[in-house]
């Protein structure tokens, strides 16, 4: 996927994937789409529930020996 | 002002003692609305953590000047982050130390009763998830049934009340949570017992719980003859304790029954259920105190913490044994059942020994509430 930019969250205990990606995301404009990565478990349920707090978009996710990367398309 | 860490430990004893505290989950809303700490005198305020980033002035008005506050995350770490913010706005807050991590993981043991000369019965309450294991003490021996995976904290009790841990046993197959059965068992060097219908398919050596079979401990006699009670699992098996206290494992409980859903029989199971609930445990003296392996809600703990009742009360209120009818109890527990526990299917598997995942994958897959009862 044709990402803006990779938010490199491994190895961050909550909350700071969110901060980061947060942060990451006032960076770029909208319609922009972020790639973030991250290894705690509870990302994925926050990450999702954050996007569509926020208004972006989860386009796609996976997980892969223990690594999870989101696709996020600014609102 | 002042952020404060309170222990899993301290907030049993609030709530025991029922008072009122401000639970402000700070967890996504599914994460809070599937599974949250539960007492008689708790306020809720849910805002994940994630929209409070920028600030808290969204929150202040809606958080309480006249009751302790205690934030509460997943983990701890989100929720020293909003404690903190509300202390800048000059409050005093507590944070739960470990989260529901540890809130989860917490036991706290009761006193039940005496048992003959000098024996004790305790049940520890692992009130984050419902989940009830009881320690038998007689003489110099103890017995724990249906340990949990913490088995350090046995240890630590039978240590402080200077007995050794001779038997170990689980009423059966659990599905809800990990059982620290035969970690404990081999720990302690004690004997390791499981009913043989739900061993079929384990991958290590036990004592098989059979009908007319004593254990003894110290002077107590646990009797398991003759309470082969099938119906959540086709061996679930009760133990009557020296004539006074009736473990009925996942069959019984204070103001339910047990499901028979989980390992994907309901219907083959039910008729077991409704011959051990509405027969087998009706010969029984009345008098015998339930003691079951878990909870549903703090309603039917007593006011001392205690989750116990006599049977014969429970013949008279437990919703599950006043339906007369058969097609309609068949119903009740085959249909409109709550959803299954997290990852029922891979805590059987541990349960049986075909896999063994790490501490951090045994805790993930304990997550959330255990859901074992049909009301």
């Amino acid at each position: 996927m044709d990402s803006k930019k990779i938010v490199d969250a491994k190895g961050l205990a909550c909350p700071m994937p969110i901060v980061k990606t947060k942060k990451e995301m006032e960076m770029v404009e909208s319609g922009d789409i972020l790639e973030v990565q991250a290894t705690d478990k509870g990302a994925k349920s926050d990450l999702t529930a954050w996007t569509r707090s926020g208004g972006h978009v989860l386009l796609d996710s996976k997980e892969e020996n223990g690594v999870f990367t989101f696709w996020i398309k600014k609102g | 002002m002042t952020i404060t860490a309170m222990k899993s430990a301290e907030l049993v004893k609030r709530i025991f003692n029922k008072d009122s505290l401000f639970i402000l989950d700070v967890r996504n809303k599914e994460a809070y609305e599937d599974w949250k700490i539960e007492g008689e005198h708790l306020d809720y305020l849910n805002v994940p953590y994630f929209d409070l980033l920028e600030g808290v002035e969204s929150i202040i008005d809606q958080l309480p000047t006249d009751k302790e506050i205690v934030v509460v995350c997943a983990k701890q770490p989100s929720s020293v982050m909003v404690a903190e913010m509300l202390a800048d706005k000059g409050l005093d807050v507590f944070y739960l130390e470990g989260g529901m991590k540890a809130w989860s993981e917490h036991l706290e043991p009761v006193k039940i009763g005496d048992i003959g000369e000098a024996g004790e019965i305790y049940q520890f309450i692992r009130i984050g998830k419902g989940c009830l294991s009881y320690m038998v003490i007689s003489a110099d021996e103890a017995a724990i049934i249906d340990a949990t995976r913490m088995i350090d904290i046995y240890q630590d009790f039978a240590k402080e009340k200077g007995v050794r841990i001779t038997h170990v046993m689980d009423t059966h197959l659990h599905a809800d949570h990990i059982s620290g059965g035969r970690k404990l068992a081999k720990a302690s060097g004690a004997n390791y017992w499981l009913p043989p219908k739900d061993a079929t398919e384990v991958t290590f050596d036990y004592h098989a719980l059979q009908d007319g079979d004593t254990i003894t401990i110290g002077d107590v006699v646990i009797d398991i003859q003759p309470l082969y009670t099938p119906g959540h699992t086709v061996g679930s098996t009760s133990f009557i304790v020296e004539d006074r206290y009736l473990l009925t494992g996942d069959i019984l409980f204070i103001d339910s029954i047990g499901r028979p859903d989980l390992a994907g029989k309901a219907n083959d199971w039910v008729a077991d259920l409704r011959e051990t609930l509405y027969s087998r445990y009706r010969a029984l003296a009345g008098e015998l105190l339930v003691l079951p392996a878990h909870f549903m809600t703090n309603d039917e703990m007593n006011d001392d913490g205690t989750v116990a009742a006599k049977l014969a009360t429970l013949f008279a209120y437990n919703h599950g044994l006043q339906v007369a009818d058969e097609e309609k109890f068949r119903k009740m527990v085959t249909e409109n059942l709550p959803p299954q526990p997290n990852a029922h299917q891979q805590i059987r598997d541990t349960n049986m020994g075909k896999v063994n995942p790490d501490m951090e994958e045994q805790r993930e897959m304990e997550v959330g509430p255990n859901r074992c009862a049909v009301q």
